[in-house]
């Protein structure tokens, strides 16, 4: 049997005044391309933030391809930058005083500068490019449709080289035809680069479009059977 | 008219440092204030906001007890630095960004809030580290409501009297700034002074006010 692409055990106590919430999420899966899906409120986008190390967890244990990004039984916490995981965020958390060219590079300058608004860097025109920004790379984030910001977002978190995608309901903010459009580039963007991908959503359709194994979670949990067979997971 | 000059220099040159000084701070503590979840959080916001509302006398009549030659901080310079601070103007720089820090402060905690955590959260996810992030992300966003609060501060810093005039006195030349030169000129019947003197600060601050009226929030939005 394969080693696993996703090892995760996550719990956490949230408070929110007398409200309390209880994640506690297990799953290992062999695929590749692993979908997260719950109702609202399920602790979808919280399971997403631990694992990218942007909150921490009571007690974790992370590894994305056998590389362990936190593991508390050993004192392990890699902190977000060390993780390396690409997120795309639910409203996309472009930076709004960068160009999208600027939002793009962002990762590429490690200093206390932006990147500046017209550098020329090879990694950054192409990805410009195969999302087809060019007509856009000068404009701001606010002056972009729905799925030129979604581009936008998966090219920033695509120039650092990330080790995995994550993605939070990546579609959500679209309409329908665009989502279904964007879906299938998302899935031979995936199939190209043959990065491991975690998606959540709580949308069926993209469910059936881009899942190799769905995980369902409901109330902090998950409710199905964990693993996956070896030869699904191809 | 040569005093008037004289005064008006001193008087920019103290509310200008006072500026500088809140900007450091008051972007420091403004931020922290903004991010960090401690116990007696509301305490201290109120405690650092208490310049704002105390009478600029009291807040003098404390800063002369911390840093007059038999006080706690006072004495320790006097006997290590050889340093006198009281009616110095470096005692005026210090009344003028005591009473001015709220200002400031108020303005950059706003500010701050005001950006979205996700942007540092997704800067994180990136691979950039804190202090980057802080000049890349945060501080480019909160500017404009950081850049309000310094110039309503300058203009405060200005306008100073009560304090200045306890821990700074009004030595001509030296420590007189140009609200306490107002003050002197009536006292002395000196009405043509007086009246130029009006006129040149109130010409400072509606420039001041003019210049952060630009710089509100509401113009911000255009751009968001």
């Amino acid at each position: 049997m394969p080693a696993a692409v996703w090892d995760v055990m996550l719990r956490k106590q949230l408070r929110h005044g007398a409200a309390r919430f209880h994640i506690d999420v297990r799953f290992s899966s062999g695929a590749r391309r692993v979908v997260l899906h719950g109702p609202s409120g399920s602790g979808k986008t919280q399971t997403l933030r631990l694992i990218a190390g942007i909150d921490r967890a009571d007690e974790a244990r992370v590894a994305v391809s056998g590389r362990v990004l936190c593991d508390s039984a050993r004192r392990i916490a890699l902190s977000p930058q060390q993780r390396r995981l690409g997120c795309v965020f639910q409203d996309y958390a472009l930076f709004p005083h960068l160009s999208v060219r600027q939002n793009i590079a962002f990762a590429t300058q490690r200093g206390w500068f932006n990147p500046p608004r017209r550098a020329a860097q090879e990694q950054v025109d192409r990805w410009i490019e195969s999302f087809h920004l060019e007509a856009v790379a000068a404009h701001y984030p606010h002056q972009l449709s729905g799925g030129q910001r979604q581009r936008t977002a998966l090219a920033r978190a695509l120039v650092a080289e990330p080790t995995a995608l994550l993605l939070d309901e990546p579609f959500a903010a679209l309409d329908k035809p665009l989502r279904e459009r964007l879906r299938a580039e998302l899935l031979a963007l995936q199939t190209a680069l043959d990065l491991p991908m975690l998606l959540i959503t709580h949308d069926e359709d993209d469910v059936r479009a881009l899942a190799q194994q769905v995980i369902t979670l409901d109330a902090g949990r998950v409710v199905t059977p964990a693993s996956v067979p070896a030869h699904q997971a191809a | 008219m040569e005093a008037a000059w004289v005064a008006l220099s001193l008087t920019l040159k103290v509310a200008g440092l006072a500026t500088a000084l809140n900007l450091v701070l008051g972007v420091a503590v403004g931020h922290a204030m903004a991010h960090r979840r401690f116990p007696g959080r509301d305490l201290l916001d109120a405690l650092l906001t208490l310049p704002m509302v105390m009478p600029p006398t009291v807040l003098g009549y404390y800063l002369l007890v911390l840093i007059g030659s038999r006080g706690p901080l006072g004495a320790w310079l006097l006997e290590h630095f050889g340093v006198r601070l009281i009616f110095t103007w470096q005692a005026a720089v210090i009344a003028a960004a005591v009473v001015s820090f709220p200002l400031v402060f108020k303005a950059a905690r706003a500010a701050f809030e005001t950006v979205e955590p996700q942007l540092e959260d997704a800067a994180r996810t990136l691979g950039i580290g804190e202090w980057a992030l802080f000049c890349r992300v945060s501080l480019p966003l909160a500017w404009r409501g950081i850049l309000a609060g310094l110039l309503l501060s300058f203009a405060r810093a200005m306008g100073e009297f009560g304090a200045t005039l306890m821990v700074a006195g009004s030595i001509a030349g030296k420590t007189q700034t140009l609200s306490i030169a107002v003050y002197e000129a009536v006292q002395a019947g000196q009405d043509d002074t007086a009246n130029f003197l009006v006129a040149v600060t109130s010409i400072v601050c509606i420039a001041v006010l003019l210049g952060a009226g630009r710089l509100l929030p509401g113009r911000v939005a255009a751009r968001a």
